[in-house]
């Protein structure tokens, strides 16, 4: 509850302070200290020191997971917002407003790893989606951003409505918001609520499904991703995600045995789309910025996994997944910010003109195609693993360990571009300060790449 | 003690990254590898402790480093090649040279750790990093190909790995207590369906590291295209991965999978042998040459360890150093023919009995260790193996026995073009001899005969691991 309450005020306070405060280094400085004050008041939570509560008719819960991964989401945010300052900078010259949208998107994520009832699912899906309808046009003179904002809002309000759909079908099946297993409500037709009830969670899931990207449901990830301006398409693609991820796990560890076997053949079957149409339309894309799209629905067919089975594996899995590919993200795109454009030959050379830049731009692509001694080899172990354990066949693992290896093909494309070709890369200046951030996020990565566990210990004690 | 096989090369690597100088870059360099190559003869010879420290406590899986015969013959293999490349290429002319040794170093770390692993996702771990500083190593400094050639080999032994990954997983799903210790893997708890199933995943990884016929295709590309003295740690050192991957961990694993599979192994092994004995001999590209002769001496390898038998694993496992020792003279000797000559074609050559005596005697010497004379340290494995491939079947051993043929034809060949006949033009323009390459090679020739005529320490080395490996 400290989160959701204390994010909201950050973000109405962060709306008026550029009335008085003019200076974007010291709004910087100021949803920094939000930030900080936010997870405090997280970790208070966590542990115990100081909670507000009021009784929310069993509509939030908060359990040690939930309140754990908001501080990694606000951990992440903060590193997200101190690498980026100068780049939200850019857009206006009230980027005040742009740090209380954030602080809202964490208030909608706070609310997603915590809801107990569908209610709360779908008002923390819209305070999550609004701001981004926001984000993506926020480069106002730029027409592919407008279309971008556009198709995204479109798109999002629609996918919201069979949300919506969904969970009236699963009310009227079972006469309850809760999020329980199932109980169908006793009547002479049961057959019939037992369609119902189905209908209503394929639905829920088709919604979930186009929040994060995931196939069938992707075609407004590579428009959306492209059109926005590439700093908020990196908040997009790793918090945003990793929350949608969270809450969806949450809905389906507890409704999907009411779907049966059907359940394990409609997950199957969207992971297997999500990860073909991700890794190898990837492939063929000529702009960093839409190749990383696909690899994000690509990873989204990773992070599907988790669905899999509920079980303490899936849930560290899903975790450090998250994290990894969150910071991992963050980085490329931190280096893409910098490029002067979008192509793979704008990265020409890189190694030669700024080698510690391409040294850590190669150590994110290798997390992001899974190489061990970064983190993403054990993020992708741990939910293989988890994926096993929840009874999965070998035969799904082999196809996600194909995927895999297409994967390199893309992301190493890029370590090409920088190392082998000779060339000049087409540039804005990077400051020595920000490459240091990002060598800062390098190396999280590369000890996460040995001690993975530290991420997810914190789950248990 | 074992953990510095790891922590020297690496902190050197480390070390060279802000050492601009070449000379200095390269002596560290040199220094560091002997210091590895001491505590290698050390260990070789006397009772090393495991190291074992805890790693993923909620994985189980532990950092253990562990030696037995097995692992002292390639550590000892690993050790010698390093310096002995260093210092043979020491003149050689690089950009950013440092780095260059460096990457170099960092790849003898990642073959140390996965000789010493004890620990299946330890194993796996180096096994990629061994893989990821020769990707850089081949694709900045190799030859006009090398980009599109090195990254399919990158590929083919990541998919390979990727899938050795799994096999790790599925075990690791069926031992007691989710632990990664060889041990446990072998008292993991399969039904002879999933041993089947184990097995495959494994052998992949392993097949398509050394390589085997029908996946050998990345292989001479690759050594072709790379820095020589890249190609002398791949194909010296890395290739041996494969065997020691299957002596280490398919065998005492799943033995009887294992020999369920000897026949069509061994059958592939063979036609992989014969075939690429007689593309060598259609070779003029001299690195090419070498590159499919030693195709053939590890299928033939690979064919005696799955023969099952104890007199042709015992061959195999002295093989294993003998070929690293013997085709490392051989390439160190193509390098410094491309470096001195500007070309590999042996079209171009000849003479160089005539201009540099003493490199013209080395080759002779090393080429009749390809060919397995008696005498030669190669002779020693290869009688062992092929005596196994006897035992097996009397016609697979005819028609493997065919190579030796076909080894002699190729080698000696590429003597005569390269050291005898008229005095060609790129060979009398060779500059003077390059006195410490020369010096390498006569002391790898020097071991080429000294275990030819008195193997017996490297039985006494791996005797352990051969009753371990019989006791199954």
């Amino acid at each position: 509850m400290n989160a959701i309450i204390v994010s909201t005020l950050l973000g109405v306070i962060m709306m008026f302070c550029s009335w008085g405060i003019k200076t974007q280094k010291t709004q910087h400085t100021i949803a920094l200290v939000g930030l900080f004050v936010l997870i405090l008041s997280n970790l208070a939570q966590l542990n115990g020191w100081f909670v507000i509560d009021f009784d929310t008719k069993g509509m939030l819960a908060f359990t040690r997971f939930g309140l754990y991964v908001n501080t990694l989401f606000f951990l992440i945010t903060f590193i997200y917002i101190w690498l980026n300052g100068e780049e939200i900078a850019k857009f206006d010259n009230q980027a005040a407003d742009f740090y209380a949208l954030f602080f809202f998107i964490l208030c909608g994520a706070s609310i997603l790893t915590s809801f107990d009832n569908l209610l709360m699912l779908f008002l923390g899906i819209e305070i999550l989606s609004i701001p981004l309808y926001i984000l993506t046009g926020a480069d106002k003179k730029n027409l592919f951003s407008n279309e971008a904002a556009l198709k995204y809002f479109l798109m999002g309000s629609f996918s919201t409505g069979i949300l919506l759909l969904g969970i009236t079908f699963i009310y009227g099946a079972t006469g309850s918001f809760h999020l329980v297993e199932p109980v169908l409500r006793a009547s002479d037709g049961l057959p019939k609520e037992q369609m119902i009830l189905s209908a209503g969670l394929l639905l829920v899931f088709a919604a979930m499904n186009f929040k994060v990207s995931a196939a069938p449901f992707h075609f407004w990830t590579p428009d959306v991703y492209d059109g926005a301006p590439t700093v908020f398409t990196s908040f997009m693609a790793t918090i945003v995600k990793a929350a949608g991820f969270i809450a969806f796990i949450t809905i389906f560890s507890s409704q999907s045995k009411a779907l049966g076997y059907t359940w394990e053949l409609v997950l199957s079957f969207v992971i297997i789309s999500t990860l073909l149409v991700g890794n190898i339309v990837a492939v063929f894309q000529r702009s960093v910025k839409r190749m990383l799209a696909y690899s994000s629905i690509a990873q989204a067919g990773f992070m599907l996994f988790a669905l899999y089975g509920k079980s303490s594996f899936a849930q560290e899995a899903i975790v450090l997944y998250a994290v990894v590919y969150s910071l991992a993200t963050i980085g490329v795109f931190g280096v893409l910010i910098k490029m002067k454009e979008n192509s793979f030959e704008a990265f020409n050379g890189l190694a030669k003109a700024n080698p510690l830049l391409a040294f850590v731009t190669t150590i994110f692509l290798f997390s992001l195609a899974g190489i061990p001694l970064t983190g993403g080899f054990f993020a992708k172990y741990y939910m293989l693993n988890a994926l096993y354990a929840a009874g999965a066949g070998l035969w799904l693992i082999i196809i996600a360990i194909l995927f895999a290896a297409v994967s390199v093909f893309y992301y190493f494309k890029l370590v090409q571009a920088m190392y082998f070709v000779t060339g000049e890369p087409t540039m804005h200046e990077v400051p020595k300060k920000y490459t240091y951030a990002l060598l800062l996020i390098a190396i999280l990565l590369l000890i996460l790449g040995v001690f993975p566990s530290v991420v997810f210990n914190y789950l248990y004690f | 003690m074992l953990i510095s096989f790891l922590l020297i090369p690496i902190l050197t690597a480390i070390v060279l990254l802000f050492i601009k100088k070449d000379t200095l870059a390269s002596q560290t360099a040199i220094a560091a590898s002997l210091a590895t190559l001491a505590l290698a003869v050390f260990a070789s010879f006397n009772q090393v402790d495991a190291f074992d420290i805890a790693w993923l406590p909620n994985l189980n899986s532990r950092f253990t480093l562990q030696v037995d015969g097995l692992a002292k013959i390639l550590i000892l293999l690993t050790a010698i090649s390093l310096p002995a490349i260093l210092i043979a290429s020491a003149k050689n002319e690089y950009k950013q040279k440092n780095i260059f040794i460096s990457l170099l170093l960092f790849t003898q770390a990642g073959l140390m750790g996965v000789f010493l692993a004890g620990d299946a996702l330890l194993f796996y771990f180096f096994w990629e990093l061994a893989l990821i500083p020769v990707y850089f190593l081949c694709s900045i400094w190799g030859g006009e190909k090398r980009i599109a050639i090195t990254f399919k080999f990158f590929i083919y032994t990541f998919l390979g790995s990727l899938f050795m990954l799994i096999g790790i997983l599925f075990l690791n799903a069926h031992t007691a207590e989710h632990s990664f210790s060889i041990q446990a893997f072998i008292h993991a708890n399969l039904t002879g369906g999933q041993k089947i199933t184990a097995f495959a995943l494994f052998f992949i990884a392993f097949a398509i590291k050394m390589p085997i016929f029908p996946l050998h295709t990345w292989q001479p590309d690759a050594y072709e295209q790379s820095p020589t003295p890249v190609t002398m740690v791949m194909s010296a050192v890395m290739v041996k991965m494969g065997l020691y991957g299957i002596l280490r961990w398919l065998l005492p694993l799943f033995p009887v999978a294992f020999a369920a599979h000897t026949n069509v192994v061994v059958f592939l092994s063979v036609v992989g042998i014969l075939y690429a004995s007689f593309i060598a001999i259609r070779q003029d590209d001299i690195k090419r040459l070498i590159a499919y002769s030693s195709i053939a001496h590890i299928g033939l390898m690979n064919a005696a360890i799955f023969t099952n038998t104890g007199i042709a694993i015992q061959g195999a496992l002295i093989q294993l150093f003998s070929h690293g020792i013997n085709v490392l003279g051989l390439w160190i000797i193509a390098d410094i023919l491309e470096q001195q000559t500007g070309t590999r074609s042996m079209q171009q050559m000849g003479g160089l009995a005539k201009k540099q005596p003493t490199l013209a005697i080395l080759l002779v010497g090393f080429a009749l260790a390809n060919i397995a004379m008696p005498l030669t340290n190669a002779f020693v494995g290869e009688f062992l193996m092929f005596n196994g491939l006897f035992i097996l079947n009397p016609w697979i051993a005819a028609f493997a026995g065919i190579s030796i043929v076909l080894a002699a034809i190729y080698t000696l060949n590429m003597v005569q073009k390269v050291a005898y006949g008229e005095i060609s033009e790129k060979i009398n323009n060779m500059p003077a001899p390059n006195k410490a390459a020369q010096a390498v090679l006569i002391i790898l020739l020097i071991i080429v005969f000294v275990t030819g005529v008195y193997p017996q320490p490297l039985f006494t080395l791996t005797a352990d691991t051969l009753e371990q490996l019989l006791a199954k």
